[in-house]
């Protein structure tokens, strides 16, 4: 499903080099539930701009269900994220503007789909995350945990083979972010393909596969048990 | 994703900032407003000159005859004749006899005009009568003694009194008042209201005039005038053989002279109101640069699940169109109605609403919507998502 090999990321800030990624090989198959775990500044939220193809990688390649992302233009990049990923994000991420349904139905409308079935897909999705009986409420009418419901069923509509959280938790109380847990380990249960970034242990213990980066290396990968 | 779905995107975030989105439309309200009053004001007074010099008679051309020939004089026949060859391009021609006499009724005189023609004079010169009638052939073939009163003589001499059917002197012989002019310089007097026409025939005799001097003749349109004069000149030239004894002119030359005039007026006032447009343009553009940095998140968020670049770029310019859209709609209603009612109710000039100035102004404020709005669409279009997302 994912599949990286041999990436480097190099920023430059002024005359210094800082290697954010450093020869990074990495497999992700399919159904898999991977934690990816690390300190600040490690090189963890590259490699989820890089798996999420937000960012495009200095050298190396990147296989994403078949297809080479890395060396892709910013329209091919858009409609991966469309169409082959779902983001959820520590901040939500939500519009404020618009109601729960409407957030949802955002990825749909820029694959082209028609206003009836969206409707239908996003109130489906937000039922499936328990928000049924909230479609028209805006996030600032909504609890943190609910508002993190709502991303989680914007990442689920149209059905991307892989979901990529980061921080899920990050700004939840204990209960909330156990609920979001949960759901998480829900999807993985269906069929899911779900990477998890995060720095609390705790969290990423509930993955499958526990992977900890340091100084934009892989430094330990291994099975949860 | 859609064209649809993009103007409704717009729509909701234009409804969602509603006092931002008038103030930015105020500029292109403002400048929409004041191209279609500015042009209206212009046009309005050309229109009221033109009408003053049409007043007098269009395709109008005067001959006169200034020298003597031993041979022969050119007559109303010749003339008549001429016309009747060029009948396609000549409509009519009507012979003048002017002198200045006195005017009698009763105990009351007055010197006034004595205009001696036929009656094509009536069209050629636009004046009708608006009591009685106006002279007919047969006046002229039998010489009768009838007159039609301008109102400046009417007022002289009959007070409240109906002229019509009662009897005036001219140089001591009675004419019959037949018609009375409709009023064009409120009865005042040496204006066109001063003055009595008769048959030409009785005007010659009573003048001792046996050469007719002056002819007014029409032409079919305002563009034969020129074909027409020139035909005139070579007609004239062949019975005087001389170009300096007649001359031929008309009120054309005049015209085309204070249609350039008012144009240029136009144009400037047009213009002056254009920078106003243009301001209002920049205006449209600061704001939505502002609305560019205030949502950087929400594009951070849009490119995140999938936004291309063209879709944020469309969203954010069919937003600055449909302000723009609105804001040209409302100015077309200012500017019609300071038409309306302030030129119109005030009545400095003529109302003149000018449609292709009115669509050019609105296509202009759309196209200044599209160019002012294509920088803030391309920078919020060209955002690095995760720079976006990170933005508070």
């Amino acid at each position: 499903m994912i599949h990286i090999e041999d990436m480097c990321k190099v920023y430059r800030m002024g005359d210094i080099e800082v290697r954010a990624l450093d020869h990074v090989s990495l497999r992700v198959d399919a159904h898999e539930f991977v934690a990816v775990v690390g300190p600040s500044g490690s090189g963890k939220s590259t490699l989820m701009n890089m798996i999420g193809c937000l960012d495009t990688p200095t050298s190396g390649r990147y296989l994403l269900d078949g297809m080479e992302v890395s060396s892709m233009n910013d329209n091919q990049l858009a409609d991966i994220r469309n169409f082959k990923i779902g983001f959820i994000f520590q901040g939500f991420n939500l519009l404020q503007k618009l109601n729960a349904l409407e957030n949802v139905e955002l990825p749909l409308i820029y694959q082209g789909i028609h206003a009836r079935e969206r409707m239908e897909r996003a109130a489906e999705a937000l039922e499936l995350v328990g928000l049924g009986d909230r479609l028209f409420h805006r996030p600032s009418e909504l609890s943190g945990g609910q508002q993190q419901r709502v991303a989680i069923a914007r990442a689920l509509v149209s059905k991307p083979p892989i979901i990529l959280a980061d921080e899920p938790t990050g700004n939840l109380d204990t209960k909330s972010g156990a609920d979001i847990m949960r759901m998480l380990k829900e999807l993985h249960v269906k069929g899911n393909t779900i990477v998890l970034i995060t720095h609390d242990k705790e969290v990423a213990m509930q993955a499958k596969r526990m992977i900890r980066i340091q100084d934009g290396k892989i430094c330990d990968d291994r099975a949860v048990v | 994703m859609g064209f649809l779905q993009a103007y409704k995107m717009a729509v909701k975030s234009i409804r969602s900032n509603k006092v931002r989105s008038f103030l930015t439309m105020l500029g292109v309200i403002i400048g929409v407003g004041s191209v279609i009053a500015a042009v209206g004001f212009a046009q309005g007074s050309t229109k009221s000159i033109t009408d003053t010099i049409q007043g007098m008679g269009t395709n109008l051309i005067q001959i006169s005859i200034t020298g003597r020939n031993s041979n022969r004089n050119v007559t109303y026949e010749d003339l008549a004749a001429f016309a009747a060859e060029n009948s396609e391009e000549i409509t009519a021609v009507a012979p003048q006899v002017n002198a200045a006499m006195t005017v009698k009724h009763g105990t009351k005189n007055t010197e006034t005009s004595i205009n001696g023609t036929s009656p094509e004079y009536e069209t050629i010169r636009n004046v009708h009568v608006q009591a009685g009638r106006f002279l007919l052939q047969l006046d002229v073939d039998y010489m009768q003694k009838v007159a039609v009163l301008g109102t400046a003589v009417v007022n002289e001499l009959f007070e409240d009194a109906d002229p019509i059917g009662q009897s005036v002197k001219i140089n001591g012989q009675v004419f019959k008042v037949v018609g009375i002019l409709e009023e064009k310089e409120n009865g005042q007097t040496d204006s066109q209201d001063d003055q009595v026409i008769i048959p030409v025939t009785v005007a010659q005799r009573l003048g001792r005039a046996t050469v007719i001097r002056n002819f007014a003749v029409q032409a079919a349109t305002p563009e034969a005038v020129d074909s027409v004069m020139s035909k005139l000149n070579s007609f004239l030239e062949k019975i005087y053989k001389d170009t300096s004894t007649f001359r031929v002119f008309n009120q054309a030359q005049m015209l085309s002279t204070l249609n350039n005039v008012t144009g240029t007026m136009t144009v400037v006032l047009a213009g002056i109101a254009a920078i106003s447009l243009i301001v209002g343009g920049i205006g449209i553009m600061n704001i939505m640069l502002v609305s560019v940095t205030e949502r950087t998140r929400e594009i951070g968020i849009r490119k995140a699940i999938g936004a291309k670049k063209r879709n944020i770029m469309v969203q954010f310019l069919i937003e600055a169109v449909i302000v723009t859209g609105i804001g040209g709609l409302l100015g077309v209603a200012v500017g019609v109605s300071v038409i309306r009612f302030v030129i119109g109710i005030m009545d400095i000039v003529p109302e003149v609403y000018s449609i292709p100035w009115i669509l050019l102004s609105f296509g202009i404020s759309l196209i200044i919507g599209v160019l002012f709005g294509l920088f803030p669409a391309y920078k919020a279009a060209s955002m690095n998502p995760i720079e976006a997302l990170r933005a508070e």
